[in-house]
């Protein structure tokens, strides 16, 4: 809880956090070998994403050589032309929807947790512990068992292969509300009382006060949201069909089978997928990883 | 329906509470106020996780061909199949299970043990610290499909840049998807390389909560590095573990994309995981009744899994 409220603005972050986390224990210097370590560490894992944005510039002759050529022999588009060009795997379309779904989603997730959370954590109800015991139940039931029954609801609503199937039933999730309650009850009451004095009804203190203040914990739980939902792989894959329904990630999947040979094509397709939350990432990298950290501080 | 008999009696009680009266707590709201801020999300909660919750376990007591007009009530007897060696699906459902497990076994050692140290490098103090996390963690922002088809590339035999790189070294080419117990390497590889991102943030959270002064108490009394890592971290880092052990334990658990995308379940069916071959029998083949089944067996040996794992780690405390 702490770590969130630290996070008021990314600057006041980068500020705050070296004092915080002085360490008088780790106070000796790190080597030669330490730097090294950690090179060949970042280079794990940067290597694998830049090669694929490399070969999404290649040629598909040029992958196919033995053995492997690392610096490619001529740098083009190709890749980008078939994929913008095939009508059995519109990409482009794909990104769409991906956009369209992940965006949906987080939207409903923010407007519909934010209000539950709040009058959780702010306003005795009968039934309110009850309600909060079930919300935590769920975070423990494990994602697969809904697949077989929301299948049928979603066939019986008309929403298998619309962007609906996609936005709406993950914004169920427990961990948004549990998320924004633990942050409203951290904020101070004042905020509030002086509010209601002024005669503020309890949406106005919701949408002028609370929100406003909570404006890191929203950006994160909106980040975090956009993101697994851009990411969901096993739910589209299923209950979308149609070539121009599908989101990337189940459109990868079909890419990757149209295309196994041409390695430059797929990995334009990645690069697709993937470029849109990496950018994401590097701007709002704090948020998305201090929200990942007070996910784990729950347990 | 028991939100608006509640909302009914909670109005009785607050007529007469309501109001500022000296020494009340301020509350200037409307008695449904909150059962209002909840609705839309228990409305929500109620269509797509616990309706569907109960639904399921209704679908499995039936034989519920998606595709039939008849759903005949069956009651046990998809659960019974399942420990049955004379069904069709006590085969598939078991090598489904197996693999799972031997997924679970080799990858969750790797994401817990190899995060912690990690965390612990990025714990100290240096320069492009944060840099150093953010990179770490960037797989994780993928998504396996993109990663799924990555690693495709990457583990191919004759183009892919692993085999290239171990070649440098002199290790002859590996058929990463071909052959076993290479595939369970490469799969189990691929998933460390995208999801110990998380488990390190994680990590370095529980790792920042402990106080420096346990370690400068530690060093006063002449524990080493091993000492202090012994006596201090891990135990500070207790509620850490069984929370990493149990998630990473149920995300493994959970494994579908990186057999999908990479193996296609192969070498012959070893990677085809029990998410595989439950979504093929339910969303493939649309016997939903088995494949529910399916999904609460896997859901009742996870809950035992992770019961086991908090008492294993609950266990030690009082001994120490």
């Amino acid at each position: 809880m702490s770590t969130s409220t630290s996070t008021s603005t990314p600057t006041a972050t980068a500020a705050v956090q070296p004092a915080k986390r002085h360490r008088t224990y780790h106070r000796d210097r790190n080597g030669p070998i330490f730097w090294v370590g950690m090179v060949i560490l970042a280079l794990v894992f940067i290597v694998p994403i830049l090669w694929m944005y490399l070969t999404a510039f290649r040629t598909q002759a040029d992958t196919r050589q033995v053995p492997l050529n690392i610096i490619p022999e001529e740098l083009t588009l190709d890749a980008f032309r078939v994929i913008f060009s095939d009508a059995t795997n519109p990409v482009l379309i794909w990104a769409v929807n991906s956009v369209v779904a992940a965006t949906l989603h987080s939207v409903i997730v923010l407007v519909v947790a934010s209000m539950a959370a709040y009058a959780l954590a702010r306003m005795p109800f009968k039934g309110r512990g009850m309600v909060f015991a079930v919300i935590i139940a769920t975070l423990f039931v494990p994602g697969f068992i809904f697949l077989m029954p929301n299948y049928l609801l979603m066939s019986s609503l008309g929403w298998l292969d619309t962007v609906l199937a996609l936005a709406v039933p993950t914004a169920a999730g427990a961990f948004s509300v549990f998320f924004l309650r633990q942050f409203f009850l951290a904020l101070p009451r004042e905020l509030e009382e002086s509010a209601l004095i002024d005669g503020a009804n309890t949406w106005q203190i919701l949408t002028r006060i609370i929100l406003p203040v909570s404006k890191s914990a929203l950006i994160t739980l909106g980040m975090l949201s956009f993101l697994t939902n851009w990411n969901e792989f096993v739910w589209p894959v299923f209950v979308l069909f149609s070539p121009e329904r599908l989101t990337l990630p189940a459109g990868l999947s079909s890419l990757n089978g149209a295309f196994d040979t041409n390695y430059p094509v797929v990995m334009a397709g990645a690069t697709i997928a993937s470029v849109p939350v990496l950018i994401l990432y590097v701007f709002v990298q704090r948020y998305i990883i201090e929200g990942v950290a007070t996910s784990g501080l729950k347990g | 329906m028991t939100t608006a008999t509640g909302a009914a009696a909670l109005v009785e009680q607050q007529t007469m509470a309501s109001g500022t009266g000296p020494g009340r707590p301020l509350r200037l709201y409307h008695p449904l106020t909150p059962y209002l801020l909840c609705a839309p999300y228990i409305v929500l909660l109620l269509m797509f996780v616990l309706g569907p919750g109960v639904f399921g376990i209704w679908v499995s007591l039936h034989d519920w061909d998606f595709m039939l007009p008849e759903k005949p009530f069956i009651g046990m007897d998809n659960y019974v199949a399942l420990f049955d060696p004379q069904s069709v699906i006590y085969e598939q459902f078991w090598h489904g299970m197996k693999a799972t497990t031997i997924f679970t076994v080799a990858s969750v050692p790797f994401l817990v043990i190899i995060p912690l140290l990690v965390a612990m490098l990025l714990n100290r103090k240096f320069r492009f610290r944060a840099v150093f996390r953010a990179m770490i963690f960037a797989p994780f922002v993928l998504g396996i499909a993109v990663v799924g088809v990555l690693f495709n590339y990457l583990l191919d035999t004759q183009f892919g840049l692993i085999n290239y790189i171990i070649g440098l070294v002199g290790i002859p080419a590996i058929a990463w998807t071909q052959t076993q117990p290479a595939a369970w390497v490469g799969l189990v590889g691929m998933t460390v390389w995208w999801t110990m991102g998380f488990n390190t943030i994680i990590y370095m959270a529980g790792l920042q909560d402990i106080p420096g002064e346990q370690y400068e108490a530690g060093e006063l009394d002449g524990a080493g590095r091993w000492g202090s890592f012994l006596h201090i971290t891990l135990p500070g880092l207790r509620n850490v573990l069984v929370f990493i052990v149990t998630t990473t334990v149920l995300a493994s658990a959970n494994m579908f994309g990186q057999s999908y995308l990479v193996t296609n379940g192969g070498p012959g069916d070893s990677t085809r995981t029990a998410i595989m071959v439950m979504t093929q029998e339910g969303l493939r083949s649309f016997k939903m009744g088995t494949a529910s089944a399916m999904s609460y067996m896997l859901a009742i040996f996870l809950g035992i899994v992770s019961f086991i794992i908090f008492f294993l780690m609950r266990e030690r405390t009082p001994k120490r």
